[in-house]
C-alpha cells in the first residue's frame, strides 16, 4: 500500500483497469466458447500428441533398435530432447520464484503461464529417459524400494540417479507452487460460474474464502516455496549437467558445465515463455496485462543469459586449447570443424550472435523481432545439446569406431510428438485456468496501473500524511 | 458443506483503503471483528487486525530437516551397513556423493509438508466447500464481518451505524 514507486517507472497494467475489469478480462477465456485460432491450434497439437503415442508404441514394441543409435553414439535425439525440455522448464521457476524474492512486479503478468509451461515441459522431459530405457516397465527399478533381490539398492553415487530425484522433486514442488497460486483464482472463477462449471471450480478451489488469515498463510507459503524453489531450480540443471560432467569423456568432463547449463536453461526457457506469451496475449486479448514492458524485461534476461552462454562457449574452447591435453583439444576442434560443424555454427548463430540484437531498445520492444528471436533461440538451444551429445560421441578414442548418426523417423516422431504433448497441455490450461494471476495483478494495480503510476508518489504521500495525523492524535503510540 | 451456524453481519467496501480505515476504526471502537475477506492480500491489514505472524515457515524448517535426515541416514544405512559396494574406488560412506539427493529430499519434504499443513490448518482441500458471504468478495469487494449470533438489536444497530460511518457500500446479514 505504501510502496513508493518512482513516476519514471512505466506502468505494467494498461487500460485504466478497475478490480472488476481485471476479473472480467482474465476470466473471459475460461468462460467464452473457444476461438477459431484455439480450435485449429488444438487440432494441430492433438495430432502431434497422436504422433507421439504412435512413436512411443513403436519404440516399445520394436525396441530401441528402431532408433539410429549405434556402438559409440548411445545418446542421440532422446537425451537431447530431455535436456532441452528440462531447460525450458527453468524459466517458469525463475519468474515465479526468483523474481518473487527480488520483488519484481512484472512477474505477476507472466508467472502463471510460465509456471504452467514449466510443469508441461518437465512432463515432456521426464518421458525421454524412461523411453530411452527401452523396457519402460523396468522404470520402477530407478527408485530405492525394498525389493526381493537383497534388497539391492540403486547407486546413490550416480548422477543419473541424482537426476531421478532432481526431476521428480522439481516437478512436485513446481506443481504445488503453481496450484497454490491458482486456488484463489479458481475461487474467483467459481464465484462467477453457474451449473456444472460452478461445481467443477468449487472442487478446484479447495474451499477458498479469502479470509485475512488465509491470505497471510498463503503469502507465507508462497514466499517459502519461492525461497526453496530458487536453489532447487539451480540444482536441477546442475545435476543434469553432472550426467555429462562426472563422466570421463573429453568435451564433457568440464567444471564449467553446471553454471553454463543453468544459464542456458534460463535462456531457452525465457525464449519459450516469449513464444507462448506473444501468442497468448494476442489470442486471449491480454495485451493490457502482458505489455511491451514485460516483453522488454524478458528480452533483457535473454540478452544477459545469452551473453553468459556465449562466454561459456568461448571459455570452453580456450580452456581445451590451454589444457595442452590432446584428447580435449581434439574434442573441441571436432565440435567446431568436425562432421557436425553445421550444428555448432547453428548454435553459435542462434544463441550467441542473434541475442546481441537486443542491445537495441527498438528491437527488443518489437514484437515480431522478439517472436522470431524466441523461435531462433529455441532452435539454437536444441542444437547446443545436440552438439554436446552427438559430436562428442561420434568421435571415440578409436578412429576405427568413428561413426555418424542421424535420427530415424521414430526419433523425429518422438520429438515432434513431444511438442504436441506440450501444446495440448498448454492449450487445455488456457481454457480451464486463468492464464494471468488475477489476485496478484490486483495487488499491484494501485502501484502499477497506468492511471496510478504517474501520481503514485503524491497519493502515497497523502496517505502517509493521514497516518501521521492519526498518530499525533493518539499521542504517537499507535502501531505502524 | 461446512456450517458454522452463525449469524454474520457484514459490510462490503469498494476499495482496500476504505477497508483499512474501517478495520482501524473497529479496533479503536473495540469492536470484535469476526473476519475480513478480500480478493487479494491487502498489506498492512494483519497488524491492525491483530493477526500474529504465521508460523508456517517454522513448520517448513522442521519438515525440511526431516527430509535431510531421511535421505542422508537412509543412504548411509543402505551403503555402509545393509549392502556395502565399492563404486569407482570411493569409500562406502561417500558423503559428497550423497549431497544432491539429500538436498532434493530436504526441498521435497519441506514443500509437501508445508503445503499439506497450509491446507489443513485453513480447513481447505480437494472437494471442501466452505461457506462464503458474497460472490463478489473474490472479485472486487472488501468485506468486514461481525458475528452477531445472539446479539441484541441495539448492538446490531450500532454495528450497522459503524458500517454507515465508515462508508460501506452494502450491509447484509447471512447465516452460515
Amino acid at each position: 500500500m505504501s510502496t513508493i514507486v518512482s513516476p519514471i517507472r512505466e506502468p505494467l497494467i494498461l487500460g485504466n483497469k478497475t478490480y472488476h475489469q481485471i476479473t472480467e478480462d482474465i476470466c473471459r477465456p475460461t468462460e467464452a466458447a473457444p476461438s477459431k485460432e484455439w480450435i485449429i491450434g488444438f487440432i494441430v497439437a492433438v495430432s502431434g500428441l497422436g504422433l507421439y503415442f504412435f512413436s512411443v508404441l513403436w519404440t516399445v514394441w520394436n525396441g530401441i533398435g528402431s532408433w539410429n543409435l549405434n556402438r559409440t553414439i548411445g545418446w542421440g535425439w532422446d537425451i537431447t530432447n530431455f535436456v532441452w525440455w528440462v531447460g525450458i522448464g527453468h524459466a517458469g521457476t525463475l519468474i515465479s520464484a526468483i523474481l518473487l524474492l527480488f520483488r519484481q512486479k512484472w512477474r505477476t503478468g507472466v508467472n502463471r503461464a510460465a509456471e504452467a509451461m514449466t510443469i508441461f515441459a518437465v512432463i515432456c522431459a521426464g518421458q525421454f529417459p524412461i523411453i530411452h530405457m527401452g523396457r519402460v516397465w523396468m522404470a520402477i527399478f530407478i527408485f530405492p524400494y525394498p525389493n526381493t533381490r537383497g534388497p539391492l539398492w540403486p547407486n546413490f553415487n550416480s548422477p543419473l540417479f541424482w537426476d531421478v530425484f532432481a526431476i521428480s522433486t522439481y516437478f512436485t514442488v513446481s506443481l504445488l507452487f503453481w496450484y497454490t497460486g491458482l486456488v484463489p483464482d479458481f475461487a474467483t472463477v467459481r464465484d462467477r460460474a453457474t451449473g456444472w462449471r460452478r461445481k467443477m471450480y468449487s472442487n478446484l478451489a479447495f474451499g477458498w474464502t479469502g479470509s485475512a488469515k488465509h491470505w497471510q498463510r498463503w503469502e507465507s507459503l508462497s514466499l517459502v516455496l519461492a525461497g526453496i524453489s530458487t536453489p532447487l531450480v539451480l540444482s536441477v540443471h546442475t545435476i543434469v549437467s553432472f550426467d555429462f560432467a562426472t563422466s570421463v569423456i573429453p568435451g564433457w568432463h568440464t567444471t564449467i558445465f553446471p553454471p553454463y547449463f543453468v544459464a542456458g536453461a534460463i535462456f531457452s526457457g525465457f525464449a519459450m515463455v516469449l513464444t507462448l506469451m506473444l501468442v497468448v496475449r494476442k489470442i486471449l486479448h491480454l495485451e493490457d496485462y502482458i505489455t511491451i514492458q514485460h516483453v522488454e524485461s524478458m528480452n533483457k534476461v535473454i540478452l544477459l543469459t545469452g551473453s553468459i552462454v556465449g562466454v561459456a562457449y568461448l571459455t570452453e574452447l580456450f580452456i581445451s586449447w590451454y589444457s595442452g591435453y590432446i584428447y580435449e583439444q581434439f574434442a573441441f576442434y571436432n565440435r567446431v570443424f568436425g562432421v557436425y560443424w553445421w550444428s555448432y555454427f547453428g548454435m553459435m548463430l542462434c544463441n550467441v550472435v542473434s541475442p546481441q540484437l537486443f542491445w537495441s531498445k527498438k528491437l527488443r520492444t518489437d514484437l515480431w523481432v522478439t517472436f522470431f528471436m524466441s523461435i531462433f533461440i529455441n532452435i539454437g538451444m536444441w542444437f547446443e545439446r545436440f552438439v554436446i551429445i552427438a559430436t562428442t560421441l561420434a568421435r571415440d578414442y578409436l578412429p576405427s569406431s568413428w561413426s555418424y548418426y542421424s535420427p530415424t523417423w521414430v526419433e523425429i516422431g518422438l520429438f515432434v510428438g513431444s511438442l504436441g504433448l506440450f501444446f495440448t497441455c498448454f492449450l487445455i490450461f488456457t481454457r480451464v485456468a486463468p492464464v494471468v494471476a488475477i489476485a496478484e495483478v490486483k495487488a499491484i494495480l494501485k502501484s502499477m496501473g497506468n492511471q496510478y503510476v504517474k501520481n503514485n508518489t503524491v497519493a502515497d504521500h497523502a496517505l502517509h500524511h493521514e497516518e501521521e495525523e492519526e498518530h499525533a492524535a493518539h499521542g504517537g503510540h499507535g502501531h505502524h | 458443506m461446512k456450517f458454522y451456524n452463525k449469524e454474520i453481519l457484514y459490510g462490503l467496501y469498494n476499495d482496500e483503503t476504505e477497508l483499512l480505515r474501517a478495520v482501524k476504526k473497529a479496533g479503536r471502537d473495540h469492536l470484535d471483528v469476526w473476519d475480513v475477506f478480500t480478493p487479494f492480500p491487502v498489506h498492512g491489514l494483519d497488524p491492525i487486525l491483530g493477526l500474529e505472524e504465521s508460523r508456517l515457515h517454522q513448520a517448513g524448517f522442521i519438515y525440511g530437516m526431516t527430509g535431510t535426515l531421511t535421505a542422508f541416514l537412509f543412504m548411509t544405512w543402505a551403503f555402509v551397513k545393509d549392502w556395502p559396494i565399492i563404486f569407482g574406488n570411493k569409500p562406502y560412506w561417500a558423503v559428497p556423493a550423497f549431497i544432491p539427493v539429500t538436498f532434493e529430499l530436504t526441498v521435497l519434504f519441506a514443500a509437501i509438508g508445508m503445503t499439506v499443513t497450509f491446507y489443513t490448518i485453513c480447513g481447505m482441500g480437494p472437494g471442501v466447500k466452505n461457506p462464503t458471504l458474497d460472490d463478489r468478495i473474490t472479485d472486487d469487494k472488501f468485506c468486514v464481518a461481525f458475528d452477531v449470533s445472539g446479539a441484541s438489536s441495539t448492538e446490531v444497530e450500532s454495528l450497522k451505524g459503524f458500517f454507515k460511518n465508515t462508508g460501506a457500500a452494502e450491509v447484509n446479514t447471512k447465516r452460515i
